[in-house]
């Protein structure tokens, strides 16, 4: 059975910061809307159905918040869908829209994430102790910095990748005007000397709170030969998942994340992504995730991945840019996090990404991770039509 | 467009307080028992999709330990919806109609008993206007049946017949929280009383979709799904006709449900007022109608909020495989009045 290319042809975000004090919610998620419907030079009554993501509903407050932002989003009398897989929420969320195209339920599709955490504090939203559970220890950096311990244990990587990684992404936001950190003095010094949170991990190694929201308009063959600007085609897209805690877990390189990584090649017909591959939009909330990732996904050997990084190969002049928008580290409205990066790998291939262009990215991979490493969603675009 | 099929259904025993039991306790001899239907193991599942909410359970990532109670190892391809099970199954349904999986697991549950889930779904609202106020789910659902009243659609010795009827399908239903004969009570809010609302209850389902020829190896008779779809309104109570529910209409039209009689209906209606709004939709009301409403005394017998959805489709679907449906409709609701309406027509072969 033959599914229905699926092809993205709008793609929207506000411009993300610390707190949009302008719009109440509804407002920050038209907005978004609103953008990715002139890029595609579509209007409401284009779209067929609307799936939209956040994290969790305790970091705005709002129970099922779809049910308030039907109205906003143009989906009276639509159907409505909401996922929520964590911190790969946004990658999960585009790939469920572009299911209902590929399964030809719908022809036109919304998809869109959004977080505004200055409605609350996602810290507390993180910290309510139940029995018998562990506590979140101190936010996510507190619970991932061991595991980036064992990394540099395993690899024998020195100290200094992470703040290169660090280094790099908050200078290419500066490319890109919806970023929400634009540090105009940043220098490799400033990273290295900026306090250390969890060790290893320093303050300008974490990744800030944003308010923001991305949204694609995904469309079928039709839709994609009447858009105005050249579409971002999905070769491959998957979601994996594996428990938290358990005695056989590799915290390192989640076996979730390889086989969410093979699943989407053998669609995409990738068998080298090293060489295939042009631009990768990376989960990395905490620098040293990118060489871990880099070896997770399968661009580097198993310990190789921060060579790749000191090297410069994933600059964005490298031979394999990581993060060319900036990342999550220069932006991160949770929920949304995960579809900027896929939305990013879709403008690259669509040569639509402005100054933090990678010329001539003709394959882009969107990554996104959530929970303690469980969730994983991941798709790849081209800027050709799949082979059918 | 690929026939795909509710091959095995399983429920708790819905009940008022679970505090001896966590949510991963409660689902998982559901789980057990819908994979021993099948004959499959969790490592045979192409999908698995669930449906739950944060708020009732008090704390962000909720979902995240009832996954671990699946047995997701070796990796599995999952997808959670912060929903009632009924979008999850939605969702599962798409995913094996894209043909890239073969079977998929569905399963929600929720515990009502930890907090008021009066309260708590006030949080469901309008942050800004309508939250702040607390306007509970129970005075929301009363302002519905007034207006049902006060348009003569309805009175109160119509919905405790509703009620009555419900709860006396539900005599034999071995999972029931509420049973045989209750009686109506005191008024709630008005003009409901307590036999017009829900019990408040814990509880888990869920439910196996298989795609063609797997679905018939798994099971000797499949309930296949042939329509399938949902609709939302508008959130403001104000900009709503209280007394009709055009996004189940609507949703009943795609999913093909006028197109030929059905002999059952499992309407998720957890106030009696909400079924006479459902009933009017899905032209029920018929004086020549033979449909079968609500055999399983739906949610007015029980109500797992988050799972009761996903009941509906679940009752429906095990009453065609044991033979007593040819064809029926399964409906499940979100958001207050009615906001948000799934339905699904489910065929016997």
């Amino acid at each position: 059975m033959s599914k229905e290319p699926v092809a993205v042809v709008g793609v929207g975000q506000t411009k993300h910061v610390a707190a949009r004090r302008d719009v109440s919610l509804a407002g920050l998620v038209r907005e978004a809307a609103r953008h990715a419907l002139d890029d595609a030079e579509l209007t409401w009554a284009d779209i067929d159905a609307v799936v939209i993501g956040k994290a969790p509903d305790f970091f705005e407050g709002v129970m099922m918040p779809e049910l308030y932002l039907a109205d906003a989003l143009g989906a009276v009398g639509k159907p409505m869908l909401r996922v929520h897989t964590a911190g790969s929420v946004g990658g999960s969320t585009a790939l469920v829209a572009a299911n209902l195209v590929a399964a030809r339920v719908h022809r036109t599709v919304l998809t869109l994430a959004f977080e505004k955490q200055s409605e609350s504090n996602a810290m507390w939203g993180l910290s309510l102790p139940i029995p018998f559970q562990q506590p979140l220890l101190a936010g996510a950096g507190g619970f991932f910095a061991p595991h980036v311990r064992a990394y540099m244990r395993r690899t024998g990587a020195p100290d200094t990748v992470g703040s290169l990684v660090a280094y790099k992404d908050r200078r290419n936001a500066l490319k890109n005007p919806f970023a929400h950190l634009h540090e105009h003095d940043i220098t490799l010094e400033k990273v290295q000397s900026s306090p250390m949170l969890w060790d290893p991990i320093r303050y300008s190694e974490t990744c800030p709170s944003s308010d923001g929201a991305c949204a694609m308009i995904l469309t079928d063959r039709t839709g994609a030969a009447r858009a105005p600007h050249p579409p971002a085609w999905v070769h491959g897209g998957a979601m994996r998942s594996e428990p938290t805690l358990f005695a056989g877990k590799d915290f390192v390189s989640p076996q979730a994340g390889k086989d969410c990584a093979a699943d989407v090649y053998r669609q995409a017909g990738i068998t080298s992504p090293r060489r295939q591959i042009d631009a990768v939009e990376m989960y990395v909330p905490f620098s040293w995730y990118e060489p871990m990732w880099l070896e997770n996904l399968g661009f580097a050997e198993e310990g190789e991945g921060w060579k790749l990084t000191e090297s410069g190969v994933t600059e964005l002049d490298g031979d394999l840019p990581v993060n060319p928008s900036g990342g999550v580290l220069s932006t991160n409205p949770i929920g949304a996090s995960g579809m900027i990066r896929f939305a990013e790998a879709a403008l690259q291939v669509r040569g639509r990404a402005g100054d933090h262009q990678v010329e001539g990215a003709r394959r882009a991979l969107g990554h996104a991770y959530g929970g303690g490493s469980q969730f994983f969603s991941m798709w790849l675009v081209g800027a050709d039509a799949p082979a059918t | 467009m690929r026939d795909v099929a509710v091959v095995a259904f399983g429920q708790s025993d819905h009940a008022r307080d679970s505090a001896e039991t966590s949510e991963v306790e409660m689902l998982m001899p559901v789980l057990h028992d819908v994979l021993e239907q099948t004959g499959l193991a969790a490592r045979d599942i192409g999908f698995t999709c669930s449906g739950s909410s944060d708020y009732l359970a008090g704390r962000a990532f909720s979902f995240t330990m009832a996954l671990d109670g699946v047995g997701a190892w070796p990796p599995i391809s999952e997808s959670h919806v912060e929903m009632d099970g009924a979008w999850a199954l939605y969702e599962a349904w798409v995913k094996l109609l894209t043909g890239e999986a073969e079977t998929a697991l569905v399963y929600s549950y929720g515990k009502s008993s930890p907090g008021s889930v009066r309260d708590v779904l006030t949080r469901q609202l309008d942050p800004y206007y309508a939250a702040p106020l607390w306007p509970d789910a129970v005075a929301l659902a009363a302002l519905q049946a007034q207006a049902l009243i006060d348009a003569g659609l309805t009175d109160p010795q119509e919905l405790a017949g509703i009620a009555a009827r419900s709860r006396a399908a539900a005599a034999t239903h071995p999972h029931a929280q509420l049973r045989g004969e209750v009686p109506m009570g005191e008024t709630l809010v008005a003009p409901l009383r307590t036999g017009d609302c829900p019990p408040i209850g814990d509880g888990a389902a869920a439910v196996v979709l298989a795609a063609g020829d797997t679905a018939r190896r798994l099971t000797d008779r499949p309930a296949w799904i042939r329509g399938l779809d949902h609709r939302i309104e508008a959130h403001a109570l104000g900009v709503r006709d209280l007394t009709d529910s055009p996004s189940t209409r609507l949703a009943a039209e795609r999913a093909g449900a006028f197109e030929r009689p059905l002999d059952t209906a499992e309407l998720h209606a957890p106030f009696t007022s909400q079924e006479v709004v459902l009933r009017r939709a899905l032209r029920l009301d018929a004086p020549d109608s033979t449909v079968c409403v609500n055999p399983s005394g739906g949610a007015l017998a029980a109500n797992p909020v988050m799972a009761t959805g996903l009941i509906r489709l679940g009752e429906a679907a095990a009453r065609i495989q044991r033979g007593a449906s040819d064809r029926a409709l399964a409906h499940a609701t979100s958001g207050p009045c009615l906001q948000h309406n799934l339905v699904a027509v489910l065929e016997g072969e």
